[in-house]
């Protein structure tokens, strides 16, 4: 799965070679496998507010190596910038220099976190210095290199740092599970949410569905769920049903050869989940098309299937969900959005538009759903390295996989994890939200 | 009863209440589903793939469907018609292939294009019996991989020369070879016992029986036109997996007309002159599939928390004497169907679908003659006049063989699963459960038919 490039510079001759003609060197990632540990060596956690201190203690209790000093040449697998307490931006410099040379001791794919407060509240002082962490930490992730990502919690007012969405957000970042999430913030929203009993099986007992889940993303997300402990409805197009039941078969779970846009869909779902499974906790509306053109050569049919699969379908199907008695219990919906629908591309109006309307959709739905303790949030792929990206042209699919911070596609089980956290208890407290799985695409934001 | 020893009643079975046959003296065996590949024209799709691909293919989407995966079944049973010799226990080849438990015992069967539907009835029978809690059956045929076998004199001379144990011993062996016995040996589907064709001997009794050519092509064009329909209206979505890059039978012709069917020169029964009536398009084409069908008792299924679709009532298989000429090679369930119903207490109106299957045109209507016969029924079989008619809008209503195509041992799962499916939806209407009828004809002139009630 990892380019060719990226094998050849990460070692060696190509290593040197790259090196000294200023190419792109691209790490090997760090990917997840059950039973490793969360991070690659010991974390310091800086900052010293009671949410820094509290937050502490809560990571030594996961049997972390915690700092609360650098131990100069110490190899670090993580830095945990606590600023949930700012007032004014002058209060930035302390924390944030007396970390900045620890940046030299962060091991190959180390992590940075900043754990602060949502901007939009608070005096313009203390407003300023929250929205300050945002371009702090996006420049800072740029910085980075060797697979080293950066991403920032953000908590609502009355949130505090230990809340188990937090902690959930933090356990996801620390790990192998977000190696292609990078220069990304979450907002913790609430204090829902539980974290697991096995952290290796975060979502035993849960059953969930996937749309789309014949191949490329859809596939690895059905993989990743059973592996983390959920039995899998794996759905899609009849026609792709010999796929699909490869799949189906691969994690234990069943199939279900059904076109989402069917009127019928949302109920055939909680018939098939619940009649052969028992109850139904996730719903990952994967499946989408595209049907490219640029919008002065636009026709009908082009933009309508688009619409239809892309998001209508997911809107009908979410109406059945939340109007079902089966459907109450800390319910988790996640869809599948993309960098198109934020940043644009060339061709792709239909699919932009789309892809835009589930970012919105997931936002508005959000409130629904909490008052059954559920959740919707979105997962906004870059480049991911698919069937279908494997058929851009070679110059093309090389300047758009080269184009973000960990110069690299993502595989399709990035975007799988963070589907995977997302739809885990652990996640509660986060909804309404799009996390961008693309190595920090240097477009769109 | 009747003088020829074809009646309806047998001695063991006087015209009672289904509730005293033997069906209900035991456990129900129910259908919970099934799974095929979409049936391809031999030379199509699956021109590559062996029986054991497909068979195995079609298990999987099975086993994907109903969750399956690493359950110890209580037996598998399926089978070819065309089999190679290495595939003596395709079955349990396929079984080992699939995501079942590797512990799940599988064994073949082979009744000619009656494999499938027996497949069923033999294991519903276990699981009645209480010997076995689920099942598939299944069948599966490839024209495209066929077995090609060497000729008898080529193949006596390689098996006397791997006893010769010196080489002038060897040389006298092979001097007996001529060029004749390089010649391959095919599989046909000719009757040995009199050398004409399946096609043939249907087109005597297509004669016989004076079915029109225009009454075989109505029939083929509303098989197509129902199976077209049922495939658009996405009643095939949890029936069939596709395969090798079809999503539908390749045989189906959704645009097919009246027209077209009577534009198309007679191939059977050409000797016959102005009766020669059937065509490529109201005849079957040689076609390559598999399909499986999962059987449970009610308790098994419940405990799975699977469907139960229809209870396999009871099954009938007979045969006539074709070879002598007294009745056609294919009118088996002609005498099959009349003494099933009868021992069941029930007549050809109490049938909410009739499935026939559609090895010709003319075989379904020949045997609906025969049935609507006063002769027939008086004389072969001992009723006081004809069996009855069937009413033909509960004919094959999602379309049959002459669309779908025929892989000979499929056809029985297919019909099984989809028939199943028909009766679970239609459910009791006048509050007794809809009931099914299978009928099909087999080579060496045999015939299964088989009751089926919704769940």
């Amino acid at each position: 799965m990892t380019d060719t490039y990226t094998r050849m510079v990460s070692k060696g001759l190509g290593r040197d070679v790259a090196k000294k003609l200023g190419l792109p060197q691209p790490a090997l990632l760090r990917r997840h496998e059950p039973g490793q540990p969360l991070v690659n060596g010991p974390l310091l956690v800086v900052g010293s507010s009671a949410g820094a201190d509290a937050l502490a203690a809560d990571l030594l209790a996961w049997d972390l190596d915690v700092r609360r000093h650098a131990v100069p040449r110490e190899k670090l697998g993580g830095i945990v910038l606590v600023l949930d307490d700012l007032e004014k931006p002058g209060d930035l410099e302390e924390p944030v220099l007396r970390a900045a040379p620890s940046l030299r001791d962060l091991a190959p794919n180390g992590r940075v976190l900043t754990v602060s407060r949502v901007p939009d509240g608070g005096t313009p002082a203390a407003a300023a210095a929250r929205q300050g962490v945002d371009g702090l930490l996006r420049s800072l992730a740029k910085e980075l290199r060797a697979g080293a990502t950066g991403n920032g919690i953000l908590l609502a007012d009355g949130v505090s740092a230990t809340a188990p969405g937090a902690l959930g957000a933090l356990g996801f970042f620390l790990s192998a599970r977000s190696a292609f999430v990078d220069g990304q913030f979450v907002r913790v929203g609430s204090s829902d949410g539980r974290l697991p009993d096995d952290v290796d099986t975060p979502l035993a007992g849960k059953v969930a569905v996937v749309t789309g889940a014949a191949r490329g993303i859809g596939a690895a997300i059905a993989r990743t769920l059973h592996r983390d402990g959920a039995t899998v409805v794996a759905v899609d197009i009849p026609a792709a049903g010999d796929h699909l039941a490869e799949v189906a078969n691969d994690v234990r779970g069943t199939a279900l050869q059904l076109d989402i846009s069917r009127e019928d869909a949302g109920a055939r779902i909680i018939d098939h989940a619940v009649g052969r499974h028992g109850r139904l906790d996730i719903v990952v509306h994967n499946a989408g098309i595209t049907r490219d053109k640029l919008l002065v050569n636009m026709d009908h049919t082009r933009w309508s299937s688009v619409i239809d699969v892309n998001i209508a379908a997911q809107l009908r199907i979410n109406d059945v969900l939340l109007a079902s008695e089966h459907f109450r219990s800390s319910p988790r919906i996640v869809s599948v959005a993309s960098t198109s629908g934020i940043a644009g591309n060339r061709g792709q109006t239909n699919y932009a538009a789309s892809k835009g309307g589930v970012m919105g959709m997931v936002r508005a739905t959000a409130p629904l759903l909490a008052r059954h303790g559920g959740s919707i949030n979105a997962v906004a792929p870059g480049f991911i390295e698919t069937e279908m990206t494997a058929r851009i042209p070679f110059a093309t699919r090389e300047i758009a996989r080269r184009l973000n911070s960990l110069q690299q596609g993502g595989r399709p089980q990035d975007v799988a994890e963070a589907i995977a956290f997302l739809a885990s208890d652990a996640a509660g407290g986060i909804s309404g939200e799009v996390l961008r799985v693309c190595g920090q695409n240097m477009v769109g934001a | 009863m009747s003088i020829d020893g074809q009646s309806v009643n047998g001695p063991e079975a006087p015209a009672a209440s289904r509730a005293a046959s033997s069906a209900h003296a035991v456990r129900r065996a129910v259908v919970v589903g099934g799974n095929r590949i979409p049936f391809a024209r031999t030379g199509g799709a699956y021109t590559k793939s062996s029986n054991q691909d497909m068979l195995t293919a079609a298990l999987d989407g099975l086993i994907a469907r109903f969750g399956l995966q690493d359950e110890r079944i209580g037996e598998v049973a399926a089978g070819a018609v065309l089999k190679h010799s290495r595939d003596f226990n395709l079955t349990r080849e396929a079984v080992l292939g699939s995501a079942l438990s590797a512990e799940t015992p599988a064994y073949d069967l082979q009744q000619a294009c009656a494999t499938g539907l027996e497949t069923v009835l033999g294991l519903a029978n276990k699981i009645k019996l209480g010997q076995i809690d689920s099942a598939i059956a299944g069948g599966v045929d490839s024209a495209s991989d066929a077995p090609i076998a060497v000729s008898e004199g080529l193949r006596e001379v390689l098996l006397d020369l791997s006893r010769a144990k010196t080489l002038p011993q060897r040389l006298q062996i092979l001097a007996r070879l001529r060029p004749k016995d390089l010649a391959p040996d095919a599989p046909n589907t000719g009757e040995p016992r009199t050398g004409l064709s399946m096609g043939e001997h249907q087109a005597l009794t297509t004669a016989q029986w004076k079915i029109t050519r225009e009454a075989q092509d109505e029939l083929a064009y509303n098989s197509h036109r129902n199976l077209a329909a049922a495939y658009d209206a996405g009643f095939f979505d949890d029936l069939l997996t596709p395969y090798r890059g079809l999503t539908r039978d390749s045989n189906l012709r959704a645009d097919t007309s009246l027209d077209k069917l009577a534009s198309l020169k007679p191939v059977f029964g050409r000797n016959l002159g102005s009766q020669a009536t059937m065509t490529a398009g109201n005849s079957t084409p040689l076609t390559d599939g598999a399909s499986t069908v999962l059987l449970a008792s009610e308790e098994w299924a419940d405990q799975h928390d699977l469907p139960k679709l229809a209870t396999i009532l009871d099954g009938v298989a007979a045969a006539v004497d074709f070879v002598h000429g007294k009745d056609g090679l294919l009118m088996a369930p002609a005498f099959a169907v009349p003494r099933l119903l009868a021992r069941n207490g029930l007549t050809l109106d109490d049938i909410d679908y009739f499935e026939i299957h559609e090895a010709f045109a003319g075989t379904v209507l020949s045997t609906l003659a025969a049935w609507e016969d006063e002769e027939f029924g008086r004389t072969r079989l001992g009723l006081e006049g004809a069996f009855g008619k069937v009413d033909r809008s509960r004919l094959n209503v999602n379309g049959s063989s002459l669309a779908a195509g025929h892989p000979f041992a499929a056809t029985g799962g297919r019909i099984v699963a989809s028939l199943a499916k028909m009766l679970h939806e239609k459910g009791a209407p006048d509050g007794r459960p809809a009931l099914g009828l299978i009928s099909i004809c087999a080579a060496g002139g045999q015939g299964v038919v088989a009751l089926l009630e919704a769940q």
